[in-house]
């Protein structure tokens, strides 16, 4: 905006500048936009944490995360997500390169880690239900599946626009349009790292110890 | 869930004649009446051939402009459905006694009463408001659009999607009897087992993200867009207003979300969260559903508190008395209506020191709340008061408002609620606040920026019938329920045994009938206007001596809106340019960058009402479907680079040329 004051009209005959002669262009609206969706969402895990908090201890005379968590399968979970935000960097370091085929590698790998991280979560849901201890059994396990698989769910889509961007890379480069996307899919990504966090510390560390 | 269908349930799930409400009679006329009218309709817009202007001008536009008149014509449609809910609830409850059942079964009764709830809530006011923010917001801070212009015209389709949900439950099954804010365990599968609240929690859902990304849009719009030199402290105050509320939405309406998808986790696959048994909490979603319950209200009425501070400031001719300690009083509203959603059920077993905490919070409200009063007052104070239409609904909701907020108060503590509490009292205050508050307010706007939106002004004969009809009526219709209430008369009452109470919702009902002239008066207001569109053309653009920078341009603004982006060096600009000798610019114009029009919103918002007509119905095939439908074509529109053009300079030129001779001719 700074640089616009200098083209404004009118200041040669005393009176103040009205309007501008030049094409105004305000900064970008994007980031702030998805840095918005992305609070709002993060509101939607706040609401399952919470129900989780007040809920989680709540049994029904059924298993516990005691009975029930595998905690190095969680763990190893964990480091493939993790492992998958760390690809993803080398993915925005490799952009700023301008390396188109770097950049897609490395995108490549997060999906890859990305589906592992999935694959696992799914194994466990799996054995989970099995056992006798799914989403209907308590009001412990309707929250534990919900927080979850919400992001899980998360997860996915983050999956199939990560791939629907690898395609639209491939087709036009690294545009300014595509490192736009590319960034808030980076954001979303990391997001959802922060809130695995979250749900590693309070409903699996936290639930075993109960 | 696939065990032992037949083909017939794989096909329509649920879904069977049986849906068709043919044994209510009323039903079935208002059936056929909507049927007559929405036939004749489409046979007039066929025959006058406007499907395609109304395709490539209104439905695809991603003016924000267009959108927000398109936003307000929902709303309009929708008041006359919510408010038809309101008078068949007063007749049924002035005829229901001495053992008469009136006209409307109990089934059909809580029916009413939910729609109306969840009518004027999300699908009259949010869209009203949310209209009125997309069409004044950038033009009042100088921008040519809002920062996601398709987001835009896709969050107004999954608003209009999710009320054809609501609408579609009218003529095919049932709505929800739970009340408009569904709690369980009545909502829950066991005892709320019918398409109703499925119906209310996909109508809500759909609308709802359309809701959330409008908020995120207006926010990185406010935040991003301002006209160079308009810092935040010389924002107008609608826009100020507009700010807090969407901060508000989006700080908000995921809560909605997120609760309404476990009261379907509950409803659809068997979850506890808020059953009786296995340790589920129905008090989880109680306290979820009002915390975003409450704001939902300042939502609401803070956007009519920033028209009312446009319209006080403008017809008195003077700066807003007390601008910072609007903004501020904006703000801790904003704030201090995220603390205070326990007031809703205060009986409901939190106990006497938690009580006590969200009493007082609540109380503290009607401070900021009082500061704004008397802004209003001391502007209009020694003003030159111009007593034009907008400035009649102000003063009338002054009067109105202030009655509402006082028994508030009264609500507000925790004993006194006790009594008070899910009694006609409540009823009669929240209806004082939100009719008195925010309608007044939105009938204020609209009487106020209509000739900025189509160049002429409205009738005020009409308009003057019509605002003493809702002034009058609303006095009718809801003090007697004040009285009511303090009786001890609870909501939702079918029919009464006490022949003494009566009288008192027989002149409810006239008070209804009363404002029902005043929508009538309404209407014909418009058309009348229309007619006489000639005598009431306004060509300057600025009709009312106007204050902000939306009566800078024309009158209906070009597409671009400002030909140059104004330069802003105080607040009230446009009366500051004005004040110092501001000269249109008459030539050197460029060519302006503005974004295409695109038809994925609507047809996304189209295919999410298959989804959710699916999902209610239990089809699942189909909703499998239209689910895989809506991903695709979401990821098919992101594969379009080609969204923006330039208006060229010459169309700029022709159109700046045509306001010049214009203005020439006034003189």
């Amino acid at each position: 905006m700074s640089q616009t004051q200098a083209q404004t009209h009118g200041a040669d005959n005393g009176k103040p500048q009205f309007y501008l002669t030049e094409d105004h262009h305000p900064e970008g609206s994007t980031m702030l936009g998805f840095w918005l969706y992305l609070m709002s969402d993060c509101l939607i895990f706040a609401v399952l944490f919470a129900t989780h908090g007040v809920l989680g201890r709540n049994y029904a005379a059924g298993p516990s995360p005691a009975d029930l968590f595998d905690l190095p399968l969680v763990a190893l979970n964990t480091a493939m997500l993790l492992f998958s935000s760390i690809t993803y960097g080398f993915a925005m370091l490799q952009m700023e390169r301008g390396a188109k085929i770097e950049t897609l590698f490395w995108l490549g790998v997060t999906g890859v880690f990305g589906a592992a991280f999935l694959s696992l979560e799914l194994y466990e849901f799996n054995h989970l239900i099995h056992e006798g201890a799914g989403p209907t059994r308590s009001a412990f396990l309707s929250s534990f599946f919900t927080l979850v698989g919400t992001h899980g769910l998360h997860v996915t889509f983050g999956i199939i626009w990560l791939i629907t961007l690898m395609v639209q890379v491939g087709r036009h480069g690294l545009i300014e349009a595509n490192k736009r996307r590319l960034m808030c899919l980076s954001m979303f990504w990391h997001f959802l790292d922060v809130v695995w966090i979250g749900v590693f510390s309070f409903v699996y560390l936290m639930g075993v110890l109960g | 869930m696939f065990g032992n269908t037949t083909l017939t349930q794989f096909l329509f799930g649920r879904l069977s004649l049986e849906a068709i409400p043919y044994h209510e009679p009323i039903l079935i006329v208002t059936f056929i009446a909507v049927a007559i009218g929405g036939i004749a309709m489409l046979a007039l817009i066929t025959k006058y051939k406007l499907w395609g202007y109304l395709w490539t001008e209104w439905f695809t536009s991603v003016d924000h402009k267009k959108i927000g008149i398109m936003y307000i014509v929902l709303a309009i449609i929708m008041l006359l459905r919510g408010f038809a809910d309101a008078i068949m609830m007063r007749i049924q409850q002035a005829i229901a006694f001495n053992g008469s059942e009136g006209y409307l079964n109990p089934h059909h009764y809580d029916q009413i009463f939910t729609a109306h709830g969840v009518i004027m809530i999300f699908f009259v006011a949010m869209p009203f408001v949310t209209g009125f923010m997309n069409y004044v917001v950038p033009l009042q801070i100088g921008a040519r659009d809002v920062s996601f212009p398709f987001l835009n015209n896709f969050s107004f389709w999954m608003t209009t999607a999710g009320a054809v949900i609501i609408m579609m439950s009218l003529f095919v099954g049932e709505f929800a009897r739970t009340g408009w804010l569904a709690y369980p365990p009545l909502s829950g599968a066991d005892y709320s087992p019918g398409v109703g609240v499925d119906y209310y929690i996909w109508g809500l859902q759909v609308a709802g993200i359309g809701t959330t990304l409008s908020g995120i849009n207006l926010i990185a719009t406010i935040v991003k867009m301002r006209a160079p030199g308009m810092t935040f402290m010389k924002m107008p105050i609608f826009t100020w207003t507009s700010l807090c509320t969407n901060v508000l939405i989006v700080a908000t309406f995921p809560i909605l979300t997120a609760t309404l998808a476990l009261l379907s986790l509950d409803r659809y696959v068997g979850t506890n969260f808020f059953t009786n048994d296995l340790g589920g909490n129905p008090m989880m979603y109680i306290n979820l559903i009002w915390i975003w319950g409450h704001p939902e209200v300042y939502i609401l009425v803070l956007p009519a508190f920033g028209i009312f501070s446009e319209v006080v400031a403008t017809f008195s001719g003077k700066r807003l008395f007390g601008y910072a300690s609007m903004v501020y009083a904006t703000c801790v509203i904003m704030i201090l209506s995220y603390i205070v959603w326990l007031h809703h059920f205060f009986t409901m077993g939190a106990g006497a020191s938690v009580n006590a905490f969200f009493g007082i919070t609540t109380m503290i409200i009607s401070i900021p709340t009082g500061a704004k009063m008397f802004n209003w007052l001391f502007t209009m104070y020694r003003g030159r008061i111009r007593y034009e239409l907008p400035m009649y609904w102000t003063i009338g909701f002054m009067v109105t408002f202030v009655i509402g907020g006082m028994t508030g108060v009264m609500l507000a503590i925790p004993p006194a609620d006790f009594v008070l509490h899910n009694s006609l009292f409540l009823i009669a205050h929240f209806h004082n606040v939100i009719i008195g508050g925010v309608l007044f307010g939105l009938m204020a706007g609209v009487v106020y920026w209509w000739p900025k939106a189509f160049g002429y002004k409205l009738d005020k004969f009409w308009g003057l019938i019509s605002f003493w009809c809702w002034q009058i009526g609303f006095f009718v219709a809801f003090m007697p329920l004040y009285v009511l209430g303090l009786m001890g008369v609870t909501r939702r009452v079918n029919q009464f045994e006490d022949p003494s109470l009566q009288i008192w919702f027989v002149i409810a009902a006239i008070g209804a009938g009363i404002i029902a002239c005043g929508i009538g008066a309404f209407i014909i207001q418009l058309v009348v206007s229309f007619m006489r569109r000639d005598q009431l053309r306004e060509t300057s653009g600025d009709p009312w001596d106007g204050r902000t920078l939306e009566w800078s341009t024309s009158s209906p603004p070009p597409d671009y809106n400002f030909a140059f982006t104004p330069v802003v060096h105080d607040h009230d600009s446009w009366y500051d340019m004005k004040l110092r000798g501001y000269e249109r610019p008459l030539g050197g114009f460029k060519p302006i960058h503005m974004p295409k029009n695109t038809g994925t919103g609507i047809v996304l918002a189209g295919i999410s009402i298959v989804f959710a007509f699916a999902m209610i119905w239990y089809i699942w095939w189909l909703a499998a479907i239209s689910f895989i439908a809506m991903v695709a074509t979401a990821i098919g529109h992101t594969f379009n680079y080609n969204r923006d053009f330039h208006i060229p300079a010459e169309t700029v030129t022709a159109t700046e040329d045509a306001r010049s001779k214009l203005l020439a001719e006034r003189t």
